[in-house]
């Protein structure tokens, strides 16, 4: 089939972008819509031109490198697939697709359609962790039994890809889906809830920090979410918030 | 087949070599390769430095014997680890809580997209939760026997030791495994052992067990012990007066060229499968931190000993950039067929009959024929040249005859009736049967038939799903001693990207295990011996003559190639060498096709450094210039992996000589000349190493064939 493509051009940080037109020829359906993408920069490089710089690694939905907003949606038309899984049949030819950045304040543009998303490692840093030394002497793995159904949700939060498609999908920018999934993950679990106080209210503050927008509960992050993240964890984050407001001494 | 005592008799010597006599190896033309070979010396004697002592008692008596550095010293020393998967994150992390300061560096935007995050079935450890009969022995055991005995003992022994640690610590750290209705943890079966000793997390434990080791190294960045370079990659490594003592690295958003200086230099930067272009592998996963060691003097381990995987999903069309792996587990429950008849195969792969129309008795389950004991369940070895054996003899089941079947039609059914029966459901009719049995299926393997059918566009529920085997994992790498320090002194290698535990094969749910125990558990404590005599070093000064050097011929060779301006691009170069590597150095390999491939490769290579194109510049985000460099070192290291494949006159694991088989096919190892370690010093050639060979000892194993029928 043969599409057009407008995609976002933009050198550097510094300078302004803009979208720009390419035209494809006999992409087949198989192909993923990255190697859509490789197959042009191939012929742009052929053509002595700088090929689009776009993030990706492992191409299989897991490391959370690859973004783009396709067409108005992160990641673009199919639910639960990340950008690397999406594949060509999902269009029709003669189509045209707009491929842009993640837009968010806290991710700006580094190159193209490459954007630095390491506001959110800084909200690992500031307390996304259990404070447990490396040592190998804790405790048996199984000294503490944990509820079945608690590992379950703890897991289910735990497969956040951290690829910032619920802050692409926020009209508010907010990164709450990505910081209350590992607030839940680590709460549920007896290991993780000795600091769980400490941990929500520093966590949020960088979030804050980081220019990230507030929630204002339209869904849209749970729908955009390759993983299926839910919403559930934006209240039990909130819970743990004001659970800590309410007692600051604990 | 006779499956030997493991003792080698008298006697046997003399047959080997009127098998090799017989073999069509004595007829064929000197090899001008290995004429040039013997022209050099053979190497130094390796040493292992392993300790004394009996197996069990090794690794705690090394550790109460070597050097420690105290509390306040460790203060003064800075430690450069780059890559920051399983091996590299876990080693950040331990030595930045031991008190050492580390810069981490990983090419990545972050250090939690590193590949280990890919990983999907589990981790072994030697816990017996299960209580049957697992020890740190079996492991040990099942270990060395899955690496066809090409593996050194002592560190295999420490590996299964360790193994109960990991499960202990990521438990800590918040790693939700698998768990039982009782709360506790959950257990499954691999490949290759008869015991439930894999901890698992669905089908995604390497991203939790990875999301773990980062968010201990999170801990450090936030305290300041950790100074992380996201976006960097290691170029070259830096030796002042014989010691590893820094690298040199490129920002990749501004194409910057950095100096950085340490008192150490550990390099996790995992395997190098992308020498083939297509694998399971990450996009960017590259070989050239470790090439690059290679070339200042670090020894490469048995560089051939490649895995390939037999369940990925086969290649689609010349679009495809990588290769996914459906994981081993569904080899409990598929079957794998191919047509009897080339028609047939032929019928299916033109889209002209339906694999579920051809009648039972027109298939052939290979593996079933071939291994009754093992059936589906062989190891990835056998069952990747089983499967590339029935397709080159044409019965592939697409397009381009490099597909085979995995067959669940059998599993649903099984399912199915043993549900109704379950439910009391009486002569249940047979779509009542199947939907239950899909139902079953779909608990078990769910996601990965999903994604199965997102990349394929086929519904496994329906039709068996295609499948052929790919580049997976590299059990070759930067040799290494006991210490996991490699020939340089001060540069050590963990992981994925040292050669040391797996030899010439390596079992399911192994990887994450060797990655954690070495970052966790082994390096944290061996790097203290070196490092005691630092303690007065001070800061290593990166304005010194070596660290000037180094940073020009960095700047140097990346000009040189921005500067050739030619006619082709980096992917067409890499996708030929791919094509080289997978043909001729790929699943079996001979003689005739390894001189033939390294002839090609070099001069791929001189036609790379004539006529790639590489357009943009150096100081600005420049990805083809990221590839080239990559590109430019697989060219190298090409060149050696079938330079090792061409000496190792044996079949061993993943490695496949034709000429070394049985009559039925099956590999023929050679101990008498081959229970040794390749280790290839770089000479300035790729292709004209020169070998150092450390003998392997077997003290508390004996060595048998391993036999499948």
């Amino acid at each position: 089939m043969n599409l057009t493509l407008k995609i976002w051009r933009q050198k550097s940080p510094e300078v302004k972008g803009k979208m720009e037109t390419y035209p494809v020829y006999d992409v087949s359906p198989d192909m993923s819509f990255l190697e859509m993408l490789d197959v042009l920069n191939e012929d742009l490089v052929e053509r002595g031109e700088v090929p689009i710089a776009f993030d990706h690694d492992c191409r299989e939905g897991i490391c959370g490198a690859c973004s783009l907003h396709i067409n108005g949606e992160p990641h673009g038309p199919m639910q639960r697939t990340t950008t690397c899984q999406l594949h060509m049949r999902s269009f029709k030819d003669g189509d045209t697709i707009f491929v842009e950045p993640w837009r968010a304040k806290a991710f700006p543009v580094i190159k193209d359609l490459v954007v630095d998303r390491s506001a959110f490692d800084r909200i690992i840093q500031a307390g996304g962790y259990v404070s447990v030394n490396t040592s190998g002497n804790t405790l048996d793995a199984n000294a503490i039994p944990i509820p079945k159904e608690d590992a379950d949700k703890a897991f289910d939060a735990a497969t956040c890809i951290g690829c910032g498609a619920c802050v692409a999908s926020c009209k508010n920018a907010s990164a709450m889906l990505f910081v209350s999934a590992k607030v839940s993950q680590l709460t549920l679990l007896p290991q993780g809830e000795v600091e769980a106080g400490e941990r929500v209210q520093n966590m949020v503050s960088q979030m804050d920090k980081e220019g990230f927008g507030n929630c204002s509960v339209t869904g849209a992050c749970q729908v955009e979410c390759p993983k299926g993240i839910s919403l559930e964890n934006i209240a039990r984050m909130n819970r743990e918030f004001l659970k800590t407001n309410l007692s600051p001494g604990k | 087949m006779k499956v030997d005592t493991g003792k080698i008799e008298r006697g046997e010597k003399e047959k080997l070599a009127k098998l090799k006599q017989e073999s069509p190896k004595s007829k064929l033309p000197k090899d001008p390769i290995k004429e040039s070979l013997k022209s050099h010396k053979v190497g130094l004697k390796l040493d292992a430095k392993i300790p004394d002592g009996p197996i069990e008692n090794k690794w705690t008596k090394h550790k109460n014997e070597i050097k420690l550095v105290n509390p306040a010293n460790k203060r003064l020393i800075d430690i450069i680890v780059v890559g920051t998967g399983l091996a590299g994150g876990s080693a950040a992390a331990s030595l930045a809580e031991m008190g050492y300061n580390v810069k981490a560096f990983c090419f990545q935007d972050s250090p939690r997209r590193a590949h280990s995050i890919a990983a999907q079935g589990g981790i072994n450890a030697a816990k017996n939760y299960q209580n049957d009969g697992d020890s740190v022995y079996r492991l040990f055991y099942d270990t060395v026997k899955g690496g066809d005995y090409r593996s050194r003992e002592a560190n295999v022994y420490r590996l299964a030791e360790v193994s109960t640690s990991i499960i202990d610590q990521c438990v800590a750290q918040g790693v939700p495994f698998a768990r039982e209705y009782g709360g506790l943890l959950d257990n499954r079966s691999f490949g290759g052992v008869q015991v439930s000793r894999t901890f698992y997390a669905k089908g995604q434990t390497g991203q939790q067990l990875l999301l773990g080791a980062y968010s201990a190294m999170s801990r450090q960045i936030s305290k300041g012990k950790i100074t992380m370079y996201n976006r960097h990659e290691m170029m070259d490594v830096v030796i002042v007066d014989g010691k590893a003592r820094g690298i040199i690295a490129k920002n990749l958003v501004t194409g910057e060229i950095e100096r950085h200086g340490a008192h150490a230099v550990v390099i996790c930067s995992g395997g190098y499968g992308n020498v083939f272009f297509l694998s399971t592998n990450a996009m960017g996963s590259n070989s050239s931190a470790a090439w690059k060691i290679h070339k200042k003097g670090a020894f490469f381990g048995n560089p051939s000993f490649t895995q390939i995987h037999p369940t990925c999903i086969p290649v689609s069309g010349d679009h495809q950039s990588k290769l996914t792996l459906m994981s081993e587990s569904l080899r409990n429950d598929g079957r794998i067929w191919v047509p009897k008849k080339k028609e047939d195969a032929r019928a299916i792969a033109t889209g002209k009959l339906k694999p579920v129309d051809l009648a039972e008795e027109d298939r052939d389950y290979y593996l079933e024929r071939r291994y009754p004991s093992f059936g589906n369940l062989v190891p990835r070895d056998v069952a990747s040249r089983a499967a590339k054996e029935r397709c080159d003899a044409g019965f592939g089941v697409n397009q381009t005859g490099e597909a085979v079947f995995l067959d669940f039609a059998a599993a649903i059914e099984r399912y199915g009736t043993t549900e109704a029966k379950v439910k009391g459901i009486e002569n249940p009719s047979k779509e009542e049967v199947i939907a239950l049995g899909k139902k079953v299926v779909e608990a078990k393997y769910g996601n990965l038939f999903e994604m199965y059918e997102k990349i394929t566009d086929d519904n496994p529920y329906e039709t068996p799903m295609k499948i052929y085997p790919a580049v997976h994992y590299t059990m070759g790498g930067i040799w290494v001693d006991y210490n996991l320090m490699t020939t340089i002194p001060g540069c050590y290698a963990c992981g994925e990207a040292n050669f040391s535990d797996h030899g010439a094969n390596r079992l399911g749910a192994s990887a994450l295990m060797q990655g954690l125990a070495d970052g966790y558990f082994v390096l944290p404590y061996t790097i203290g011996d070196y490092l005691a005599d630092d303690i007065r070093t001070g800061e290593i000064n990166t304005d010194a003559e070596e660290f000037v050097e180094a940073e020009k011929k960095v700047k140097g060779d990346l000009e040189k190639l921005l500067n050739i301006k030619g006619n082709k691009t980096v992917d067409y170069f890499h996708k030929k060498l791919g094509k080289i590597m997978w043909n001729q150095c790929g699943m079996s390999r001979n003689r005739e096709g390894l001189i033939d491939a390294m002839t090609k490769i070099k001069q791929l290579r001189e036609e790379f450094w004539k006529n790639v194109k590489i357009p943009g510049e150096l100081y600005d985000m420049n990805v083809e210039l990221e590839k080239a460099s990559r590109v430019a070192d697989f060219l190298e290291l090409g060149e050696l992996m079938c330079q090792d494949a061409l000496d190792r006159n044996e079949s061993a694991g993943g490695h496949f000589r034709e000429e070394y088989q049985t009559p039925e096919g099956e590999a023929m190892r050679d101990d008498i000349n081959y229970t040794f370690v390749s280790a290839y010093e770089y000479t300035g050639d790729p292709g004209k190493a020169l070998l150092h060979k450390e003998k392997l000892k077997f003290e508390a194993i004996e060595v048998k064939t391993r036999s499948y029928k």
